[in-house]
This record gives structure tokens, sequence and C-alpha cells, in this order.
């Protein structure tokens, strides 16, 4: 469906400094599966995000690596080109804060029509009404929204608004970008809901969820990917993300987690200590290192590739997976 | 069996409306509430119920339609700008946006400065203030040395947080009002933001109230939590009570809405 083979981008500052923020990622989404991305603020999750649309603006560059979507190669092609055939046919996007993106003196119909008239300027409103309408009662949005204007409506449904309109054109894979942060618990599950009807109706045929909150990613996606200063340091099914990280700082991650539940007061929260490198120029070892309660001389020598384990779970330390456990392990007791 | 511990901030049918007429809105209905020293508190609710508009009269930067607050079991006075001055070094806030908090135009140790000036100490010598400003910074993992030519826009979210808990710090006042703390910060600072406050908490003895939608966060960190729904406290309680056995249908749906790890999240709700 969606595959990344090693890709690289940086940005350029005023300066000239490049700072790399998608460092050597690779991932792969089969059809009907989800991927969650989590992270601290400035990990590249966002980064990450754009630039797996290949679309390129300054001050964000493409360095190298490759998108293949659907069998073709979009990591080289001209900004106009990306623009015109592969955002919303292949690939979707839902910014952070998309409800503040509508225009406050358009109705909501003229968004849609905007939209799907650029990609096919033969089609006419009728149809396009109809269009949108049918896809707005599929998910549970009433029709009326469609005649109207975006501050007539709240902010949980103008999200799921905004969604819907990225969805009209079917597209392949759908990147939402922290869709629910900016709204309170009950309109968030709202918006999960949406999400996943999209996938269960197949709307949309696979989906990047990207977020800092575990818990969301826990129960929305199928696998977890954690980033740390640009790059990947653990990839594994939802579940054992969550209840066997091995990776210190997924474990660190891990550790910051909460939910309302019954023995949450008994564990002690635990805070990763010190702030991220800074990515002109990162650390020659382990990234984490200067952070890591378990670091070893050789972690600041090279730089630590990806361990594949069996199971298709990976995770980037120097440390093995049977004593990551033990050392997890001896530290709880 | 009556509370022994000394009451903090008191309200008895506090209202707030706005509006007339037609067009009236009442935010906060005819609440009661009686919060102790000591203790930490947490008021829940979703966007609207009135938990802001409520924080804002606890720190009379609104004035209240009817009702009336009591501080550590006096009416409170805040008739003049003076005795303002005086109730706000007893009353303080840390809200949602860190950077709504600053003065853009002034460098970052203004604001430590002036903490400094309201707790009387506008004379002391220079040295003394880059003393008192490192400690406080020390206190909050920031290195004061690092940050006096710096202006807000340099620091990062969690840095300005953190700087807002070290103006706490100078001011040791006896409440705390933080509104959405951490709602802005991503969810691993939020364990430290989390941790400074609990253990400024000890050190200063202040009694902290959390407004917050987040009914996870409320559950780790009070004693006591109000849960609000359309400018009335529908369910108080231990936060056992509360959050492990709701009794209000409010409650509960706030509690099923928070995504789950340890039981399964009930999606057909909503």
């Amino acid at each position: 469906m969606l595959e990344v083979r090693e890709l690289t981008t940086k940005y350029i500052t005023r300066f000239k400094e490049d700072i790399y923020a998608v460092d050597h990622v690779s991932l792969k989404i089969e059809e009907g599966r989800s991927l969650g991305i989590a992270g601290e603020s400035g990990c590249g999750k966002s980064t990450l995000a754009l630039s797996l649309m290949g679309y390129y603006f300054p001050p964000l560059h493409y360095t190298s690596g490759d998108i293949i979507i659907d069998g073709t190669n979009i990591s080289g092609m001209k900004a106009d080109d990306v623009r015109k055939s592969i955002l919303g046919r292949e690939i979707a996007y839902i910014p952070q804060a998309a409800l503040n993106a509508l225009n406050p003196t358009q109705k909501i119909i003229r968004f849609i029509e905007d939209v799907v008239k650029a990609h096919d300027p033969t089609v006419t409103k009728d149809e396009i009404y109809e269009m949108a309408r049918g896809l707005f009662e599929s998910l549970g949005l009433p029709a009326e929204v469609l005649q109207k204007y975006p501050v007539e409506l709240s902010g949980g449904m103008k999200q799921r608004t905004v969604i819907a309109i990225s969805v009209i054109l079917r597209p392949q894979v759908l990147i939402a970008d922290e869709p629910s942060s900016a709204l309170d618990v009950t309109s968030q599950k709202m918006v999960i809901k949406m999400l996943r009807n999209l996938m269960d109706n197949g709307y949309v045929k696979a989906m990047i969820f990207i977020t800092h909150e575990l818990p969301l990613l826990y129960n929305v996606t199928d696998d977890i990917m954690v980033m740390y200063a640009g790059q990947i340091v653990e990839k594994a099914p939802a579940h054992e993300a969550v209840f066997d990280p091995l990776h210190p700082y997924s474990k660190g991650l891990m550790g910051s987690i909460i939910v309302p539940e019954e023995g949450l007061r008994d564990v002690k929260l635990a805070a990763i200590p010190g702030t991220p490198p800074n990515l002109k120029n990162p650390p020659k070892g382990c990234r984490f290192a200067a952070r890591c309660k378990y670091v070893r001389p050789e972690c600041r020598v090279q730089s630590i590739q990806l361990r594949e384990l069996e199971n298709g779970r990976s995770y980037r330390c120097v440390i093995g997976e049977d004593e990551l456990r033990e050392l997890y392990a001896r530290e709880a007791e | 069996m009556a509370d022994q511990r000394k009451s903090c901030l008191t309200g008895k049918g506090v209202t707030k409306e706005f509006g007339f007429g037609r067009t009236k809105t009442v935010a906060v209905d005819n609440v009661d509430f009686d919060f102790k020293e000591g203790e930490v508190i947490s008021i829940v609710g979703e966007s609207g119920s009135g938990k802001t508009t409520l924080a804002k009269m606890l720190l009379g930067l609104i004035s209240v339609t009817k009702g009336d607050i009591y501080f550590q079991g006096e009416p409170r006075d805040i008739s003049s700008q003076r005795k303002r001055r005086t109730y706000w070094t007893q009353i303080q806030a840390i809200f949602q946006d860190p950077f709504a908090s600053y003065n853009i135009f002034n460098k970052i140790d203004s604001v430590l400065l002036d903490c400094i000036k309201m707790r009387g100490g506008a004379r002391l010598p220079y040295e003394q203030k880059v003393e008192m400003m490192t400690e406080a910074c020390s206190f909050v993992n920031l290195k004061f040395a690092e940050l006096t030519n710096k202006y807000p826009f340099e620091l990062s979210g969690g840095q300005q947080q953190r700087l807002m808990i070290a103006r706490i710090f100078l001011l040791k006042p006896k409440v705390l009002i933080a509104d959405e703390p951490t709602s802005m910060i991503d969810a691993c600072s939020r364990a430290t933001i989390l941790d400074m406050l609990m253990s400024l908490r000890n050190e200063v003895g202040m009694t902290p109230i959390f407004i917050t939608h987040d009914i996870g966060l409320a559950y780790y960190v009070s004693d006591t939590v109000y849960i609000m729904e359309k400018g009335k406290f529908v369910e108080s309680g231990s936060a056992d009570d509360v959050i492990l056995r709701p009794q209000q249908p409010y409650t509960k749906r706030l509690i099923n809405d928070v995504p789950k790890i340890y039981e399964e999240w009930d999606l057909s709700t909503v």
C-alpha cells in the first residue's frame, strides 16, 4: 500500500544550517492497517507526515529515500504534480487544528466544490452535492451541515466536517496529525469513532495517526511507532508497544500515561529527565544517550542501527531484548 | 463528623450571569463549595461547563453576580486595588497558555523580578534578587544564567510553563489555581510539570486547585474531585469515590469518553 524506504528530509534555516528532522525512516503499511506515530513535541512526527505526502515547500527539503504508493514512487515528483495527482486522491492529510482552516465566509458545500473541481473540473454542482450528502450521511453527519457556515458549527463538528471533506475523493491513505488534541473528551471520541468508521467502511484503505496521547493510539491503531529526535526508536503492535516496550525511551513514554482507572494512583508517574538533543548537530552515538538510565560507553561511539526482531518488531538500542526486560523488571522492584 | 481542617476557600451560592434579558446565560449557577487547606482539589468538566468562569471569580478577575466567597473563613474583600494586590499575594494562578502570561517585549527575568516585588522585596540588593531567582529556576530545572537575556518566545512551551511554576515558587501563595496547566504540553513533559507542582505544594504548603477536562489527571493528583456540568456541581467527593464509583450519568459519560488501556473502550456510546 504505502512503503517508505530510508526517507530523509531536512529543514534549511535562514543561517543555511541543515536540520534533519526525519532521518532514515522506513515504514510499510498494508491495506486495511493503521499505524500510530508517538513521540514528544519536536521529535519529527509532523515533519514525517508532511514528508510522506511528497509535497515539499521551503524550509522543508527532500534529501533522499523513496515513498511508494500503490507501486508509484512519488519522492522525486515536482510539487505541482504532487498537488494535482497525489494530494486528496492518493494521500489525504488532516492537519493539527484543521477546524481553524475553514474560511468563515463560505458555506461548507463550497469547500467541497473547491476540492472536487480542483481535481475534475467537469463535475456539476448538483453531482457534488449528491456526492457530499451521501458521504456525510454515511458518516453520521447531518446533511444540513453542508448549507451552514463554519461559525454555526461546534468545534467537534467542524473537525469532523474537515475529516469528511478530506476523504471525498476516496484517498488511499489518510494522515491524521493530532486530529483530536484541540477537542474535549466527548468530541474526541466522536472523531475517533468517525476515523474508525472510515477504515471499516473502506473510505480509506490505510491510516496514519499521529498523537502524543498513547492511550488514544492504543485504542485506534494496529501498530505503534515511536519517534525520537527524527529517528524511529521502536515499532511494534499496539498492545506490545504499550505493555512491553523495549527501547528505554518508549518505556519512559509509557510511564507517563494517565488514565482514570483503578491502580493509577499507586503508580508513580515517571518523567524522562532532560530535553531532546538539538538536531543541528545531533550526538554521534545514540540520540537518547544523554537522557537514558541504562547508558553504556558504547552507546556514544557510533550511531545505533534499528534491530529487527523475528515477530516484526524493531527497536534501536545496543542492549539485547531479554536484558532490557530484565533491567525494567529490576527497576520496577 | 465535622471536618477539623481549616477552610481555605468557601463559596455560598456563587452565581455568575452574562448578558441580560433574552441573551442571559448563567455560567456558574448557585454553587456551594468548601475547599480545605492542604488538600488537592480538582474541578472537572467539559468545555463550556463554567469551570474557568468559576476560577476567574475565585481569583477576583471578574465580579460575582450573586453569592459570597470567603477566604480563610473571612469574607473576601477586593474592593480596592490595594486590597486586590494583597489578595493576589495569597492566591495565584497558572493558565493553559503560558505564552499569554508573559509580556512579549520584556525579557523573562522581569517576570520573576515582579514576583519578588510583590512579596515586598523591591528594595533588596540586586545580588540577593539574582540569588532568589536562581534558586527558583533551579527548582524547576532551568538555568537562570541561560535565561536572563531571553525573550519569552525563545523558550519552548514546557520551559515557559516551568517558568510559571518558578514564579509560584517565589510568590509562595496559599492557593494555586491551575487552569488546564498541562493541556498544551505533550504527554512526557506533563509528568514533569505535575511532579513539580506537587513537590512545590509540599515545599510551600499551598492548596492547589486543578481545573481540567482530563479526568485521568484529576484522578492522579487530587484528593477531592468536583464534577461540573452546565454551571453546577453534579458530583463531588474523594477521587476514588467519584472516579471509580461514579453515581451521576454525566460523570459516567465523562469517564467513559476517556481512552482506556486496561479496559475495553466502548465506542458505541456517542
